[in-house]
């Protein structure tokens, strides 16, 4: 990250033109996850796997993860690591606990995004001006942040009604939408148990029913995030300064400005994450809220390959993953491991079919051994569940990491001038 | 002056710097906030009794290990973001192959340090061969460990646990008295005693110092770290240096938990002490990873935060505030180094184009 890759002997080469997703496939993706998951429901007898109830929960655990990850994708572009998006989303929770509770909900919405900008200036004058390593910086600044929301909270929460040392008092949450006569219709369809038809009814009603505007505005956002950086001049430059600064700067873009914007853009989008955790999936902010969401937003953004669309597949299958450990997890898990040890044969033969034999056995073990799992045991423990999101970004890592092609220059630090 | 004279201003000045930025912004937050930052301060700067001297030498040998490890790591611009999560797989084994007691006396003990040892570099090993071997970022995937380290140990905690008597607290089986590391008495009242433990810590910096210093190893390390190119070119293989510097940064590691372990808690249970890995990132980076820099780094950190911890009950403000102190310290550390840095090349281009200037005239014999 700071070192590039070829330290290691190991270079990562720009993915070639035919393997880049286009973006239909996105959309086509959605139907397939959802036969994957109807099918897996019939085999295994887990029905929980895609309810209304839990496509709810995934869109609100997803949503947090995708914000960081967008904060992750807009300085990252812009060639700085950011590591303090765990500190930004820190003060992104006390901003909204502060400003929910004194003046409304969309105030908390406003204070959110301004506490984790503020987060986020520090890391811009600490990297972009002073030139410091951006791995220190934001080891620092989460140190700060969560030793500054700590004091902040005994200092402003202490004696209001409900709030203490390590949370605020209630606050009020942003409208949702309903529409209530299709939500129930969606219900009873869902109800039936149809093959596959069932699953895409729960999806519309998930999508039809107490969605929050604030989940809506964070889906906008990453489509606007897309939108500018690669669709107009503006992201051009400022990914530009992602690649080579120096380039850009000898063709008049103003490189420190744009990296500037970038991580105070980012500390905003990382601590409008932290309010929605604070609003949306709790209803106060509390001590430790974040829980690592903020480095699993980073972990996202790399296992999408520093692509919108790739950010949030990343943090859908994070945000899925969660929602399972909550919600009766272990029978939900067990089923997925089947999935997962088919996929992963299916891979190795591929892998093995195309001459890589070591990366095919390794993956023919995992995919053996997960198979082996899911026979011998009923449930998963739950805090093997906790442990599932993590150990799949390892795991996609390490096989996918020689196809990630992260920013040229991400984590080098730049000097006015060095153009020449 | 002269240029070494210079230089050595210069390298304490940036600390300097960075100790009176952080005491401002303090101050600043103290008092936007409207609490007595005088009352504060005189707390925080008062002389400490013997009692909380012993405390704060705990409490800055378990630092100073951590410090230590992150330093390893440093040393050859590796991050290991990790010791977080290595410490505490570590502590826990050393917990229960100390409770289960196999051997007798000291041998159990240290039985129980070699395993926490390999068990904490195997853990950071996990990460040196993904770098290595997949060019997976150590950051990242020590961040994906450290997380799924506290889901393992709480998993087997649950397994290997007795109830801790008399409360909802559960923990491992005792350390047997025979096993335990005898703690060294500094007074003669209640509580002046400091961990045994705090004789390894020192050998495990003067070792620190050694080996990067002294040795083959120490110089390939070093020169890894300050230029890959010129590191494969005089032969030294990158990919094998990562995983050792991994594992010795995770061996270390293993250390962190166990000065609380054998001296204090006698077992691992749910309310062991975590967030001692970043603290120790922090404090490598104060003391510029040199083993007395550190030293200096952790006393001030475990200073500062015995210090705090009355600050509740005697002026009414949150101890928290000196978590703010330490973080801003770490930053201006960092930013008053770099631009120290600058100032030092500034002055030293200075000079040159003086002497230079002072060549030509002497050469041609006309003042410029």
């Amino acid at each position: 990250m700071s070192v590039p890759a070829t330290v290691t002997g190991v270079t990562t080469e720009a993915v070639p033109k035919s393997r880049r997703i286009p973006w239909w496939a996105f959309l086509a993706a959605v139907p397939g996850v959802l036969l994957l998951l109807a099918v897996l429901e019939l085999v295994t007898g887990a029905n929980d796997l895609a309810s209304s109830g839990t496509l709810m929960a995934t869109f609100i655990a997803t949503t947090p993860i995708m914000l960081a990850g967008l904060g992750g994708l807009w300085s990252e572009r812009a060639g700085v690591v950011n590591i303090g998006l765990e500190g930004m989303m820190i003060l992104g929770t006390y901003g909204a606990g502060y400003f929910g509770y004194h003046y409304g909900a969309w105030a908390a919405v406003v204070g959110a995004i301004g506490m984790g900008m503020l987060g986020g200036l520090l890391h811009a004058i600490a990297t972009v001006i002073f030139g410091v390593d951006h791995i220190i910086s934001g080891v620092a600044i989460n140190i700060i942040a969560l030793g500054a929301v700590q004091y902040l909270a005994s200092l402003t929460f202490v004696g209001l009604p409900g709030g203490g040392s390590t949370q605020s008092p209630k606050i009020p949450d942003v409208p949702t939408i309903t529409f209530d006569g299709l939500s129930d219709k969606l219900l009873e369809i869902e109800k039936d148990d149809t093959f596959f038809v069932s699953q895409v009814a729960a999806l519309l009603r998930a999508l039809c029913t107490n969605l929050s505007f604030l989940v809506i505005i964070s889906f906008l956002l990453l489509v606007v995030t897309w939108y500018v950086l690669w669709r107009t001049s503006f992201g051009l430059r400022l990914r530009s300064c992602g690649e080579s600064p120096a380039a850009a700067e000898s063709l008049g873009v103003h490189v420190l400005r744009y990296k500037f914007v970038a991580v105070l853009v980012s500390g905003g989008l990382a601590g409008l994450g932290g309010g929605v955790l604070a609003m949306v999936a709790s209803s106060n902010y509390r001590d430790g809220q974040t829980g690592g969401r903020g480095y699993i937003g980073l972990a996202a953004m790399i296992f999408g390959n520093w692509r919108p669309g790739g950010l949030l597949m990343g943090s859908g299958l994070f945000g899925y993953t969660e929602t399972l450990g909550l919600r009766r997890g272990g029978e939900s898990v067990r089923a997925l491991l089947l999935a997962a040890a088919i996929l992963a044969i299916a891979a190795a033969l591929l892998q093995i079919y195309r001459g890589s034999r070591v990366t095919g056995a390794v993956m023919l073990g995992m995919g053996v051994l997960l198979g082996v799992t899911y026979f011998l045991i009923d449930e998963v423990p739950g805090d093997f569940t906790r442990m599932t999101p993590y150990v799949i970004t390892l795991v996609v890592l390490a096989f996918a990491s020689q196809r990630l092609r992260m920013p040229a220059a991400d984590g080098q630090v730049y000097r006015k001038g060095s153009a020449g | 002056m002269t240029p070494r004279m210079t230089k050595f201003v210069l390298a304490l000045s940036a600390p300097a710097l960075a100790l009176v930025a952080a005491f401002l912004i303090t101050s600043l937050v103290l008092a936007a906030a409207g609490d007595p930052v005088l009352d504060v301060w005189s707390q925080i700067l008062s002389m400490p009794e013997r009692r909380n001297v012993a405390n704060i030498i705990d409490n800055a040998t378990v630092l100073y290990l951590s410090g230590l490890a992150a330093a390893i790591g440093f040393r050859m611009n590796l991050f290991n973001i990790g010791v977080d999560g290595q410490y505490r797989v570590a502590a826990f084994t050393a917990a229960v192959v100390a409770g289960e007691a196999w051997l007798p006396g000291y041998l159990n003990t240290a039985l129980a340090v070699v395993c926490a040892m390999a068990v904490g570099a195997l853990w950071a090993g996990i990460a040196g061969i993904l770098r290595a071997t997949r060019g997976v970022s150590e950051v990242i995937s020590t961040i994906m460990l450290n997380a799924i380290a506290t889901a393992l140990v709480a998993y087997l905690l649950r397994k290997a646990a007795v109830r801790v008597e008399g409360s909802n607290a559960i923990g491992t089986k005792k350390i047997p008295e025979s096993s335990r590391i005898p703690n060294i008495s500094i007074g003669d009242g209640p509580g002046q005693e400091i961990y045994g433990f705090v004789i390894l810590a020192v050998v495990a910096g003067f070792l620190y110092w050694f080996v990067l210093n002294k040795t083959v190893f120490g110089f390939d390390l070093r020169a890894t770290g300050r230029s890959t190119t010129a590191a494969t070119a005089s032969g030294i293989k990158i990919t094998r240096m990562v995983v050792f510097a991994m594992l010795i940064s995770g061996a270390v590691a293993g250390l962190v938990g166990l000065p609380i372990l054998f001296g204090d808690s006698y077992q691992y249970g749910s309310t062991f002490q975590s967030g001692l890995g970043f603290a120790g990132i922090a404090i490598a980076l104060l003391g510029r990873n040199h083993p007395i820099g550190v030293a200096i780094g952790a006393l001030l950190f475990a200073f500062l935060n015995e210090q705090s911890n009355p600050l509740q009950i005697l002026v009414g403000v949150s101890p928290d505030i000196v978590a703010i102190t330490q973080g801003v310290i770490v930053l201006a550390v960092v930013i008053s180094y770099e631009v120290v840095r600058r100032t030092g090349v500034r002055l030293e281009q200075q000079a040159v184009a003086r002497a230079l200037e002072h060549e030509r005239t002497d050469r041609e014999g006309v003042p410029a």
